[in-house]
């Protein structure tokens, strides 16, 4: 299965991941400060900042875009509940 | 009444003049002794609007609030007809401002309404209104009267992502919005009529402005250059006498108080702690050891119950880091950390860094409860927080002084990245 690597920047940790993986999956088990709220793509609490790899996630649902836009998130952001690794070194930070 | 004239002889308000073309046309609220829960007035508030005149038309300036929206209405119509209102300008959304908007929209419908870009979402939020017509707008656009003119300055966040100031430049008058406002009711108006407010006026700063320095600070880029007569707030008095002087209160409010007793590379990091029974304690002061032995570092051992709050919370707004130290008492952290935890709203916590510790008898969730709400606060928590079962050991003090160096090092950038295989997260 395809790897990749997510480092979280607030707390300093890379992790390796297989393909697929949703953000959410991880960021608590290594303590990010990525918070969450409804883990479902509506709340929007768990919007975070991806400073580099944004084209090795998976695109965003027009839901989320929604969701995005109603949260006057900025650019490069994404839900972490809702975003997929495909592959390649990609970095996050809590908005 | 100090020469301003609230009402015509009839008894109908009517609008009080900054200048010739220039109007107050606002609302006293001076029964109002809370405000969004969170702000206590001891002589209610006021809801400023204003009106200036320009030889091709007239611009309304922010509104009030719905239910003082009569007064508001009825000052308006002693100097502007309807039908000459050709803009209504919306320098912040919260309901205090926009109550009277729908109908004045109403009365004047050919009005072109001005709010920041970021306003657009909200003003939809708050009216309900998808067919409203707006402009967005940002610094350097403006709009023409005629012989004056306005022209926006983006000042977000304060206090909320869509707030604006209106700058009048052939007046030299600043329209500001809740910038140098204050809950303040006193019929007299002027700085230079109402008697001593400061306490008001810094009041607010510190709980509306503060947690938004960075944009404070920001705003006053923009606003510290212009020629000015007079600052026009949405709240209390209507800053005629030396309007530069608020401008330099903010810009010392929202400097660093640190600034010249630390070197550019130095860090503070701040250990909180409680204990019931000197358990807590020991950890406490074994992680300022670990942490002293870090250079430019400057750490500092709090116990919480030899203080009060507010302190504190101006100690950590100037820190870079912070940690807590708390037994775990009935499956909770204690009700002094959280007391200090629901005091910080009031400044700007974020990318701190964050780290709690404690000593427990049965459980221990406390440590595990704060760690959460500092990530809620927007601390980074890079070390997982360090739990002691009772008494410490010493080997569980030499882990306590470990975690303090630590902390310390994620404060100088010296901690090591970690890197982790997925498989092995629990």
């Amino acid at each position: 299965m395809a790897k990749a690597t997510i480092t979280f920047e607030d707390i300093n940790v890379t992790v390796t991941v297989p393909a697929g993986t949703r953000i959410i999956e991880v960021s608590e088990k290594v303590g990010s400060g990525i918070t969450y709220g409804c883990r479902e793509g509506d709340c929007g609490t768990c919007i975070m900042k991806v400073t580099s790899g944004w084209n090795h996630l998976t695109e965003p649902s027009v839901l989320e875009d929604k969701i995005l836009r109603e949260n006057m998130a900025g650019k490069h952001n994404r839900l972490a509940c809702q975003a997929q690794v495909l592959g390649g070194e990609i970095s996050v930070k809590p908005v | 009444m100090n020469g301003v004239k609230l009402e015509g002889d009839d008894g109908t308000p009517i609008a009080v003049p900054l200048s010739e073309r220039v109007h107050w046309v606002g609302a006293f609220d001076p029964n109002l002794r809370i405000f969004d829960i969170i702000l206590k007035t001891a002589n209610g508030t006021s809801y400023n609007a204003y009106v200036i005149r320009g030889s091709d038309g007239v611009a309304v300036i922010d509104t009030v609030k719905e239910g003082f929206a009569g007064d508001f209405f009825a000052r308006l119509e002693s100097v502007a007809a309807y039908s000459e209102i050709k803009v209504i300008v919306l320098n912040h959304l919260e309901p205090d401002h926009t109550g009277a908007l729908p109908e004045l929209m109403r009365r004047a419908p050919q009005a072109q309404l001005f709010i920041s870009q970021k306003a657009q979402t909200m003003l939809k939020g708050l009216l309900k209104q998808d067919t409203l017509s707006f402009t967005p707008v940002v610094t350097g656009d403006s709009v023409s009267l005629g012989d004056r003119s306005l022209e926006f300055l983006h000042t977000p966040y304060l206090h909320w992502p869509d707030t604006q100031c209106t700058y009048a430049p052939e007046e030299k008058m600043l329209f500001s919005g809740d910038v140098f406002g204050c809950h303040f009711c006193d019929k007299r108006l002027f700085n230079d009529s109402v008697g001593d407010f400061r306490f008001s006026f810094e009041y607010y700063y510190a709980h509306i402005m503060r947690p938004f320095k960075e944009y404070v600070v920001r705003a006053l880029e923009l606003i510290e250059p212009l020629p000015l007569t007079l600052i026009a707030p949405t709240h209390g008095p209507i800053l005629r006498d030396r309007p530069q002087h608020y401008i330099q209160r903010y810009r010392q409010l929202s400097s660093p108080a640190l600034h010249n007793e630390l070197s550019p590379n130095q860090k503070t990091l701040l250990i909180f702690y409680i204990s019931s029974y000197g358990n807590t304690r020991r950890m406490a002061e074994a992680i300022y050891q670990g942490a002293m032995q870090v250079e430019d570092v400057r750490v500092s051992l709090y116990d919480l119950e030899g203080g009060e709050v507010g302190p504190f919370v101006d100690l950590i707004e100037e820190a870079d880091g912070l940690v807590l130290g708390t037994p775990t008492i009935n499956g909770d952290a204690v009700k002094p950390i959280w007391d200090l935890l629901s005091s910080l709203a009031v400044v700007n916590l974020k990318n701190k860094l964050g780290g709690v510790f404690g000593s427990y008898g049965w459980t221990g969730e406390g440590v595990r409860l704060v760690e959460d709400r500092l990530r809620g606060l927007k601390l980074r928590v890079p070390i997982p927080g360090l739990r002691v079962k009772l008494i410490p050991t010493d080997d569980e003090i030499l882990e306590c002084t470990a975690f303090g160096l630590e902390l310390a090092q994620e404060l100088t950038g010296a901690r090591l990245s970690k890197v982790i295989n997925f498989a092995d997260l629990a």
